[in-house]
């Protein structure tokens, strides 16, 4: 089977966001990127796919400037085959990016569409299961585990009661969450090899969706501060503040 | 024109959220709506309809809707959708699951996880695992909207909206079917509702250790959390984890044990009323927004603060 892995250019996990003094958003000048970490383990659950022998081809898609290209070759080194770099200067939504997503599937026709489950940035939640209204596909949103049975996948999601299994038939649409994999990390000489692989870049204007923004932002403002407070001392003076000063335990 | 709310369930009690996402629609124009999708679920029907504030309670049974699976939960909202302005569900992994597939049918974008509203279309949201917190105005003709419950209270009870039965016959083919289910037992309260957590990190060193937490939880009628690095290391279900990736609390007391205090688990905590920080490591970014902080040895003081309580 194809699998087609889209993945995000986004801010480095450890690095801890400043908010532009003009309030218009995150200062992301200057800032360390990476490949988003659920993306990551995306394309770590298409490779060990592929190592399995389930599947023949891995793509990676990244839709952005072309500082997204340096994504695609980090995934094109952790094995995926080949990357296509939807190129487009604009800020999109996730609906915007599922509809660009909805045609790449029309032309590529994977049976598996791999994604992480947000990204760490807008934190939104909503790529995969837009991509799987507008494309008609059964989805499996934060996947703990999949096995692949024939024309079915089965996936085990992360809920929060505990964990619940599906079945869906292929082609379908999967979100993964952390614990679905621990990814690899890229070799010297796999990171060379990746080199190689082709990229091909496509205007977005090539897929014919409409990129004006309906939800816009108006401020973007630093969270309330929390300061640190006391240290104490020894138990009998952390129940004693906890009785008689915070009033949170009687 | 009218707010959709669609309840949080499991067929037979309704989830606490139900009523916090009630409370948020306080902020809106419009009377309130409740869709309950499930299957024989009058019980919770019932529940609902009690509720202050609500008008109508749309009671839909399918089987296909037992476990609100994402295609026909779309389905269904969306052939609702006509009447409403705003449809809203709570950010846990069931609304999560579908909200954005009814979204992408109705051909709006969908705004997640919103802890205020300021109008009809202005809502407030964190985003960069709550660094920083975004205000938004949409021009969508629908509002498709989840909702992070721990920053609303639950509305009271003492309403009686009436309940109205809606035929449900999806049309399209099963593409996804259940299999099973493992859940978690637990006779502690839910994490999300919880007016006290106690949660264990990577210093718990074992999931056997997290029993030290139990006799204290059971002393303050508190839930047990955990951080992703004692989930992931195993020492327990990944249902219990706190953060950025997992549940989002807001606690009157959150007490930290051999947490360090990383950006992912503090964006899933940091908005408890008290803090408390029990770590051996004085330097632990823990401690920074700790009202009241302990350095020493979980081991030694966990007993001890059992007893004290």
């Amino acid at each position: 089977m194809k699998i087609l892995v889209p993945v995000k250019r986004v801010i480095d996990y450890n690095v801890k966001v400043r908010v532009k003094s003009d309030e218009s958003g995150v200062d992301l000048a200057n800032t360390k990127m990476a490949l988003n970490p659920f993306c990551e383990i995306a394309v770590e659950e298409a490779v060990r796919l592929k190592e399995k022998g389930i599947a023949t081809e891995v793509v990676v898609v990244s839709i952005g400037n072309k500082a997204c290209q340096e994504q695609i070759r980090t995934a094109l080194a952790l094995g995926a085959d080949r990357g296509v770099h939807i190129d487009t200067e604009c800020n999109l939504d996730s609906l915007m990016v599922a509809k660009i997503l909805a045609k790449l599937v029309e032309q590529e026709q994977p049976e598996l569409v791999l994604l992480g489950k947000q990204s760490i940035d807008s934190d939104n939640n909503q790529t995969g299961q837009m991509l799987g209204a507008l494309t008609n596909m059964p989805q499996g949103t934060f996947a703990s585990e999949i096995i692949v049975d024939g024309a079915r996948i089965q996936v085990t999601r992360e809920v929060d009661g505990g964990l619940q299994t599906l079945s869906l038939s292929l082609p379908a649409v999967i979100t993964t969450d952390l614990r679905l994999n621990e990814p690899r990390y890229a070799s010297l000489p796999n990171i060379m090899k990746a080199k190689r692989k082709p990229i091909a870049v496509m205007p977005v204007s090539e897929f014919n969706v409409d990129l004006t923004p309906k939800v816009n932002v108006v401020k973007v403002v630093t969270p309330p501060q929390r300061t640190s407070g006391i240290k104490v001392n020894d138990v009998a003076e952390l129940v004693d503040k906890l009785k008689n000063e915070a009033k949170v335990i009687s | 024109m009218s707010i959709l709310i669609i309840a949080e369930h499991d067929n037979t009690q309704m989830k606490p959220e139900t009523g916090k996402l009630v409370q948020a629609a306080r902020g809106l124009s419009g009377e309130v709506h409740i869709l309950v999708a499930g299957d024989a679920c009058s019980a919770v029907c019932n529940e609902v309809a009690a509720l202050d504030d609500v008008a109508k309670v749309l009671q839909v049974e399918h089987a296909s809707l037992a476990h609100q699976l994402a295609e026909p939960m779309a389905e269904l909202v969306v052939g609702l959708a006509a009447d409403y302005t705003h449809i809203i569900a709570a950010a846990t992994t069931t609304g999560k699951n579908f909200m954005p597939r009814v979204a992408a049918l109705l051909d709006v974008s969908q705004i997640s996880d919103i802890i205020a509203i300021d109008n009809d279309n202005t809502f407030v949201r964190p985003i960069y695992a709550g660094n920083a917190i975004a205000t938004v105005t949409s021009s969508e003709a629908t509002h498709v909207l989840t909702v992070r419950t721990s920053a609303f209270n639950g509305v009271s009870t003492g309403g009686d909206a009436n309940i109205e039965k809606v035929d449900f016959n999806s049309e399209s083919p099963l593409k996804s079917q259940f299999v099973s289910v493992t859940q978690t037992e637990s006779e502690r309260p839910e994490l999300t509702a919880a007016n006290v957590v106690i949660s264990g990190g990577r210093g718990m060193q074992n999931g056997d250790n997290f029993a030290l937490l139990e006799g204290i939880a059971d002393k303050l009628g508190a839930a047990i959390g955990a951080s992703r690095a004692a989930v992931d290391a195993g020492f327990v279900p990944n249902d219990m984890q706190v953060g950025q990736t997992g549940k989002i609390v807001a606690p009157q007391l959150y007490i930290a044990v051999g947490i360090s205090g990383a950006i992912q688990h503090l964006a899933g905590m940091k908005d408890s009323k008290i803090i408390v920080a029990i770590n051996k490591d004085e330097e632990a970014p823990i401690f920074q927004v700790a009202d009241y902080g302990l350095v020493g040895d979980l081991f030694d003081i966990l007993p001890q603060l059992e007893q004290a309580l």
